[in-house]
């Protein structure tokens, strides 16, 4: 487990599982939205496994429920990280 | 009173290439696919036609269909917008074990993590053995009955009888139908090794004395079939007929076919029986003709008791003589071998035979592809498939307009 991790990193680790799901690098901003993306419950369920093994995170399925934005992922592992 | 069925669109990946004409072409001039004992299907790259995304979230085998059916669909004409109301359109794809890949993958994950954990999210949409029946339906807007085939070698071709009934029977009005098989893996090679089905020499020889086993391939084939008044009426460009389907089982063991082809033999009536047809009638007989000891001698036995006095006469070959034997994709790649061999007029040939064996004198085209006689009429063929388990899958077509 990673003793400090950065925002950025959250930021740069979760567009980079992102874009490796099949979505285009310039399409993944903060603020694009994950219907728009075409990002779909099985996306979100890769991302939550990929948080909890390099950070140690949990997502629940309430969590992703809420979940509408790049950003709001970043912002929910980083609080928790 | 069923209704009758054409084909309309036909697609394949195989060891010969990636297109049904690439497939039936090359097999005319005698090419093989196989190299060093196994037939791949190396000239597919999954990224060519599909996009990163779905080529992530698909085992090989359902990407092999997935490309085999947009072709098939393209060929038919379906374009934008299907010809057909999608809930009337069924879709059946037939498979021997499905994402195997994976399993062997996501289960070497999970031994590395302790056996608890490491395994992807997306690991049953991959494995399950529905995913490629699944996919092509979600792909194309297919919302009729939907579902795979398991029945081994024969798994192809049975799908392809499965979907000839729904619109036989009026539970659909056109079908998307076929198999597909990517078990060139590390467990699926040894495995068939270690039971002595495949062949020691890696040479694929159906029905000549020196065949000792099968050479394992990769692939799918995908057929579009619509009913006739409804294909005839938007114009559609029909490849052939798909006239009858004929199963049953052997109830003889589990890995051997029954020595007296009785199985095989009654599907093979049944076939006929369903398209309206006599023994007489078959101008052309694309085998099952794995090169194993047990089923090319069994094959013959079933043959000689359908077509009687005619049995020499009636030019039988297979197409696992070049590009192997691709397990469940098998029946359905065949039925598209052969229904273009039917509306080309040709008998393509068994590669490989150099010595008859005893009580094997058939006619196999040995080596060489051979004009079909039309005699001013659409030339009649079966397609034999016969699986592990005993299951006798016969499929009867007639060449196009």
């Amino acid at each position: 487990m990673p003793e400090t991790v950065t925002k950025e990193q959250i930021q740069t680790r979760v567009i980079d599982a992102l874009v490796e799901f099949g979505e285009e690098r310039e399409d993944v901003s903060l603020e694009a939205k994950f219907e728009d993306l075409d990002v779909d419950s099985l996306d979100l369920v890769e991302l939550a496994q990929i948080v909890e093994d390099e950070y140690g995170v949990e997502l629940s399925d309430s969590d992703m429920d809420k979940l509408e934005t790049v950003g709001d992922v970043v912002d929910l592992i980083a609080g928790r990280a | 009173m069923t209704r009758k069925v054409a084909i309309t669109g036909v697609g394949v990946v195989s060891p010969l290439g990636v297109g049904a004409r690439s497939l039936i072409d090359r097999w005319t001039a005698g090419e093989s696919g196989i190299v060093d004992g196994l037939a791949p299907a190396t000239e597919f790259e999954p990224t060519d036609h599909l996009t990163r995304r779905e080529a992530r979230r698909s085992d090989r085998f359902t990407q092999f269909a997935a490309v085999a059916a947009q072709e098939a669909i393209d060929a038919a004409g379906w374009g934008e917008e299907m010809p057909y109301d999608p809930n009337e359109v069924g879709c059946v794809i037939g498979t021997g074990i499905g994402g195997i890949s994976t399993i062997e993958e996501q289960h070497t994950l999970l031994q590395q993590n302790g056996g608890e954990g490491g395994v992807s999210p997306l690991c049953v949409p991959q494995m399950m053995a529905n995913a490629a029946a699944g996919q092509l339906a979600i792909r194309h807007g297919l919302k009729g009955e939907c579902y795979g085939t398991v029945s081994a070698c024969a798994a192809g071709a049975q799908a392809v009888g499965a979907g000839l009934r729904m619109v036989q029977h009026g539970d659909a009005d056109a079908c998307v139908v076929g198999g597909t098989e990517a078990a060139i893996t590390p467990l699926a090679t040894t495995a068939f090794r270690e039971m002595g089905a495949t062949s020691k020499e890696g040479i694929s020889r159906p029905f000549d004395r020196l065949r000792d086993g099968f050479v394992m391939g990769e692939g799918s084939g995908v057929l579009v079939l619509e009913e006739v008044s409804a294909a005839e009426a938007r114009g559609a460009s029909i490849l052939g007929y798909m006239t009858g389907y004929g199963a049953t089982a052997d109830a003889h063991h589990l890995t051997a076919p029954d020595p007296d082809g009785d199985g095989a033999s009654r599907a093979i009536e049944r076939a006929l029986a369903d398209a309206g047809r006599e023994p007489g009638e078959i101008d052309y007989v694309n085998a099952h003709g794995t090169s194993t000891p047990l089923n090319d001698r069994s094959e013959t036995e079933a043959l000689k008791r359908v077509l009687g006095e005619r049995a020499g006469s009636v030019p039988i070959s297979s197409l696992k003589s070049s590009i192997g034997h691709l397990l469940g994709a098998a029946g359905a790649v065949e039925a598209v071998a052969t229904v273009l061999a039917l509306g080309d007029g040709v008998a393509p040939p068994t590669l490989n035979y150099s010595e008859p064996d005893e009580g094997l004198d058939l006619d196999y085209v040995p080596n060489k592809s051979r004009t079909l006689e039309r005699n001013g009429r659409p030339l009649v063929g079966i397609s034999n498939s016969f699986g592990f388990g005993g299951h006798n899958v016969v499929l009867c077509m007639e060449g196009g307009p």
